[in-house]
């Protein structure tokens, strides 16, 4: 990310964001509710135009298009209340299969991961909000993509499922994923940095001041 | 291309399962069709005069009934999201929702217009013409309809902009579909005209309107 700019309505959120993250690490967005971890994380997918500034991925050339590369776990799950959780997964698979070889895992398999396969057949709407949390996680499995970003991948999740989170993100950087979190918790990860929200816009009013 | 039809196949599901939109699109087409003769008496050939392009306007408005909901369910789940970090093009997703709304809402609506011309005493003789209009003219329909609704999709009530919107540039589809089947009655031959440009509104409207749409889309945000 060089000189990335964003901002809401009329109000700044960050600029001339600097930020570079070599492969295998993972990078926590902290701050405050309002300081911008969302809009930074749908400017990375591609969801937002940056105001300035650009995100690349070093080494995939330059035809590349990010937002293939991404996987993006948001505040709502993509999932639909009538199908059964196996049929969302498996209609992301379809969607968002990639050409690229990889330890792409079966739907049964993701499920398994995610400690979900005993709802396979259960319609997405009957499920808690942890249970579609960690359908819509088992979705990274499904299609493996070099940058997984995540928007508080931990809301309505238990213990497990948080332990569940940490040890997903471990296993994708230690194989040279990156990962791009945004937490109120501090998430125990592997090979993490943090990064507070806050340095974005202090940054600038220095800069202004 | 599995990405695609994965797409196509899910919205259609969707739209026939529970809660979907086929129902009320079919119920709201038969309720306006049999309202008509209630409202005008029971003059069976004024019926039967108006009969065409009453079964049009109600296609219409039928079919926009659905069409406000192409995108508003997969952005309001986060659906929308992730479609567009699919390596399929967002025109091409678009475009498979136009495709999916086509097969799942026109087409039914089509299917079920001989039925409803019954109730208007609608010649025998114009029903080939009619049907044909309909299947040449719909594609058009649910393609327009898919711009308005993803155009509106941030907006508050963006269901009844999308009437505002789109109920305007259904008048040439409407006009050449009501003028094929009018042609048609005096001579068969006639009706070729006014279909060949109906195939063309669709096709062209087709063609355009993923581009329209998938733009509309970017810009939301």
């Amino acid at each position: 990310m060089s000189g990335l700019s964003q901002r809401r309505g009329t109000r700044m959120l960050f600029s001339s964001l600097d930020l570079s993250l070599p492969s295998g690490r993972a990078l926590l967005l902290t701050g405050p509710n309002g300081s911008g971890k969302t809009t930074l994380l749908r400017t990375i997918a591609g969801f937002l135009k940056p105001l300035s500034g650009t995100v690349t991925l070093s080494g995939a050339g330059d035809e590349v298009d990010l937002p293939e590369k991404c996987h993006f776990i948001g505040h709502y799950n993509g999932l639909k209340a009538s199908m059964t959780a196996e049929e969302n997964l498996r209609f992301w698979q379809r969607v968002l299969a990639s050409d690229h070889a990889g330890d792409a895992r079966s739907v049964n398999d993701a499920l398994i991961e995610l400690n979900i396969e005993h709802l396979a057949d259960i319609p997405a709407g009957y499920l808690s909000a942890g249970q579609q949390r960690r359908l819509a996680l088992a979705r990274l499995l499904l299609s493996p993509r070099p940058i997984w970003l995540m928007d508080e991948p931990t809301a309505a999740l238990d213990d497990a499922g948080t332990r569940l989170v940490v040890a997903l993100v471990d296993r994708h950087t230690a194989a040279g994923g990156l990962a791009i979190l945004s937490t109120h918790l501090p998430l125990p990860v592997q090979r993490g940095t943090g990064f507070d929200m806050r340095d974005a816009l202090r940054e600038r009013e220095e800069a202004v001041g | 291309m599995t990405a695609f039809l994965a797409i196509v196949a899910r919205d259609i599901r969707l739209a026939i399962g529970r809660g979907g939109g086929i129902g009320t699109a079919l119920g709201f087409y038969l309720i306006v069709v049999s309202l008509i003769p209630l409202g005008l008496g029971p003059d069976i050939n004024l019926l039967a005069r108006i009969a065409p392009g009453v079964l049009w306007v109600a296609l219409l408005l039928s079919a926009l009934l659905s069409a406000d909901g192409i995108f508003a369910a997969d952005e309001a789940d986060g659906s929308l999201d992730i479609l567009s970090m699919s390596a399929l093009p967002l025109e091409a997703v678009t475009f498979a929702k136009m495709a999916a709304h086509w097969l799942s809402t026109a087409l039914p609506l089509v299917l079920l217009t001989p039925l409803l011309g019954l109730l208007l005493n609608l010649e025998g003789a114009a029903y080939p013409t009619l049907l044909l209009s309909m299947l040449v003219g719909s594609p058009a329909v649910s393609a327009i309809g898919a711009v308005g609704a993803a155009l509106t999709l941030r907006a508050r009530k963006g269901g009844q902009l999308v009437a505002l919107l789109v109920l305007p540039l259904y008048v040439p589809t409407l006009i050449f579909g009501v003028t094929s089947v009018e042609a048609a009655q005096t001579s068969p031959a006639g009706a070729a005209a006014p279909l060949l440009i109906l195939a063309a509104i669709s096709l062209a409207s087709s063609a355009l309107a993923p581009f329209a749409a998938a733009a509309a889309l970017r810009a939301r945000s």
